[in-house]
């Protein structure tokens, strides 16, 4: 007697084992660099109470992103190096630029303040490739006359991890140096010719508060939190910009954003106030798609985050992207098809 | 008769089972080596031997070679034995012969409880606490001593940054120590007492009980402690990644210079090998630890028959 009961039961469960399901098909994941996740995660956590989508972002690594959207198992990747259009086009993705960041160079120099040394990018390739040791080097000395270098040896740290803080900090060096082009080149790990190597942000900071004399790059936002001493750096336009939201902005609006698939690199830009060693982290999507609505989903979500993310960028001391380049972008997306040959994105 | 028939089924199952079991492993290990070979293939193919002794690791111009990271390996795995053995010796008879009763549960627990501290704890611990102190005191003094010695000299020279391949084996060493003691108290302590009392009684010293009748009788466990120490050695990754410096070029002899292990490598760059020949030639390194792995263990096998053999003759 029974037995209807029952049924309903089973039908409950399974009516209620399906609602997740149908819940996480409006699920986006992401997957790539780590550079930009902390970002990725709080725009991630404000898009979901502002819509109830849920973004979830797995900071693999760039390297790792990009094989993951190349096999699909992904709905965007992120990575910090961008792709070539060649290389976009075999995979058949677009890319497209989320967020800029700054580098800088940080120093163990006891007595010497925060931005009171000044570095040429020339100088600065000539320490890392090992040639110039010592603070007290006559190229140094003729850049800082009123500081009182000390007769130490230059501790070099760099990143032992791959990332594509290396690689946009060995751009710039094969910019402004010939010979780091020819020797080292660029890329997310490098045979560096000297120096210690840290893991991570993290570990590079942790190297260069300890060891004395050292030299270090990494991302701003760890130099600010860490209260670290940086140098400033001569820009293309000859001047010593502080590394800072407003120089890091000044590159990004200096910067030919119009070449194809964005590929822009934004070291040693030409702008008067723009900080040489500046990055954009990029986003890749299929160029068609055989998952048109978590294509769209993943695209609605920079949208929202290109317009009400700003705020929360600045906060951890990366830059948004320029207004001009968000329409630009806007505009890239119409060529995002499915797989039938229709545009995925139909907002503006 | 029927209980028979039910025992000879169940022999049946459980020496299948065992078996298959045993056979997984085989099985597991043939699929790693397998798969290895295959991920590593297009390094294999692109630089043949010259991989091995090519000392260059300069992933933009994709020029590939596992010298450095084969040597920081070897290396820092023979710091951490030369300075891991004597004293893990030292604590396991201690152990066993002289402690009081009293002390030897605590001290027991508190090396087993060590062996379980994540790697990733020393490695941090490395860094932040050991590696300044290295440098303020123990470098400068290797350096004023050992490192004016003729030959060996050269070893401890350079700049004492805390930081290289001699950090790196030394907290090796750390971490090593509560494997290998606490295996060898624990066949030390399976010596039979007789044998023990009967050299006792003829007048024999604590050492010379531990060195004639102990370490005889056990070697075989105490050369599966070393070796257990060893292997922990070779593949261990995070402590060494924060203490090695991780640096592909050779800069010379000195063990106060930055070096690079395999598996500290494979930790930090396998996730961004963008291009194929650098993921398959960080595949190929791993390929090497695996083989490197395997000469240790036979050759320690070897070793244990050679000893075999020597006190058959003896006796």
């Amino acid at each position: 007697m029974n037995f209807p009961d029952f049924r309903n039961i089973v039908a409950t469960t399974f009516v209620a084992a399906l609602l997740p399901l149908s819940a996480q098909a409006a699920d986006i994941t992401g997957a790539g660099a780590t550079f930009p996740a902390p970002i990725y995660g709080k725009w991630a956590e404000a898009y979901q109470k502002a819509t109830g989508n849920k973004i979830n972002y797995q900071s693999i690594g760039s390297g790792g992103g990009i094989k993951q959207i190349v096999a699909k198992t992904v709905d965007f990747g992120a990575s910090d190096m961008p792709l070539k259009q060649e290389e976009l086009d075999k995979q058949g993705l677009m890319q497209f630029p989320a967020v800029i960041g700054g580098e800088v160079l940080v120093y163990n120099l006891p007595g010497i303040k925060s931005g009171e040394i000044r570095l040429t990018g020339a100088v600065l390739a000539d320490i890392f490739l090992g040639k110039i040791v010592k603070w007290n080097d006559k190229a140094l000395a003729e850049l800082n006359p009123k500081v009182a270098l000390p007769d130490q040896a230059i501790a070099v740290v760099r990143r032992s991890d791959g990332s594509g803080t290396t690689f946009i900090f060995t751009n710039y060096l094969s910019k402004v140096s010939p010979e780091w082009k020819t020797k080292v080149g660029e890329g997310t790990a490098v045979q560096w010719p000297v120096g210690l190597g840290g893991k991570g942000n993290e570990g590079v900071s942790a190297f260069v508060q300890r060891i004395p004399g050292s030299l270090g790059y990494v991302e701003y936002a760890y130099a600010k939190q860490g209260k670290m001493s940086y140098t400033l750096l001569q820009n293309a336009a000859g001047n010593f910009p502080q590394p800072d939201d407003s120089a890091f902005k000044a590159a990004a609006v200096g910067a030919d954003w119009t070449k194809s698939a964005f590929y822009e690199i934004l070291t040693n830009e030409p702008g008067k106030d723009a900080w040489p060693i500046t990055g954009a982290t990029f986003i890749l999507v299929p160029k068609v798609s055989n998952k048109p609505a978590q294509t769209l989903e993943s695209l609605k979500f920079f949208e929202w985050a290109y317009k009400n993310g700003a705020k929360m960028a600045t906060d951890l001391d990366y830059v948004p992207l320029p207004d001009a380049l968000v329409k630009l972008i806007h505009t890239s997306w119409s060529n995002i098809k499915d797989v039938s040959g229709k545009p995925v994105w139909t907002g503006k | 008769m029927s209980s028979t028939r039910q025992g000879k089924l169940g022999d049946w199952v459980f020496f299948n089972l065992t078996r298959f079991f045993a056979l997984f492993v085989l099985l597991m290990l043939g699929g790693t080596v397998a798969s290895l070979v295959h991920g590593a293939w297009p390094a294999i193919e692109r630089f043949g031997w010259g991989f091995l002794w090519s000392g260059e690791w300069n992933p933009p111009m994709e020029r590939f070679g596992a010298l450095i990271p084969i040597y920081g390996t070897l290396a820092t795995s023979l710091i951490a034995l030369i300075i891991a053995v004597p004293v893990s010796f030292g604590i396991a008879i201690f152990l066993t012969e002289m402690a009081p009763a009293w002390l030897k549960r605590p001290l027991g627990i508190a090396i087993e409880l060590l062996a379980g501290v994540p790697s990733i704890v020393y490695g941090m611990w490395g860094l932040l606490v050991f590696s300044p102190v290295f440098a303020n005191y123990a470098q400068p003094m290797l350096a004023a001593t050992l490192g004016k010695l003729p030959l060996i000299g050269e070893l401890f020279s350079g700049p004492a940054l805390g930081i290289g391949i001699l950090s790196a084996g030394v907290v090796l060493a750390i971490m090593t120590i509560p494997f290998i003691a606490s295996v060898m108290r624990d066949v030390f302590d399976v010596t039979p007492p007789m044998l023990k009392e009967s050299a006792y009684g003829l007048g024999a010293t604590t050492w010379e009980v531990v060195w004639h009748v102990v370490l005889p009788y056990t070697r075989v466990g105490v050369i599966g402690g070393v070796m257990l120490g060893l292997g922990r050695a070779l593949g261990e990754t995070m402590a060494v990644t924060f203490l090695i410096g991780n640096m592909n070029v050779f800069g010379g002899f000195s063990l106060f210079l930055p070096g690079n292990s395999i598996a500290s490598a494979l930790a930090n760059e396998f996730a961004e090998a963008d291009s194929p020949i650098y993921a398959a030639s960080l595949i190929e390194l791993g390929l090497i630890l695996f083989f490197i792995t395997f000469v240790v263990l036979s050759l320690s096998k070897l070793l244990l028959m050679q000893l075999s053999r020597q006190s058959g003759r003896e006796t």
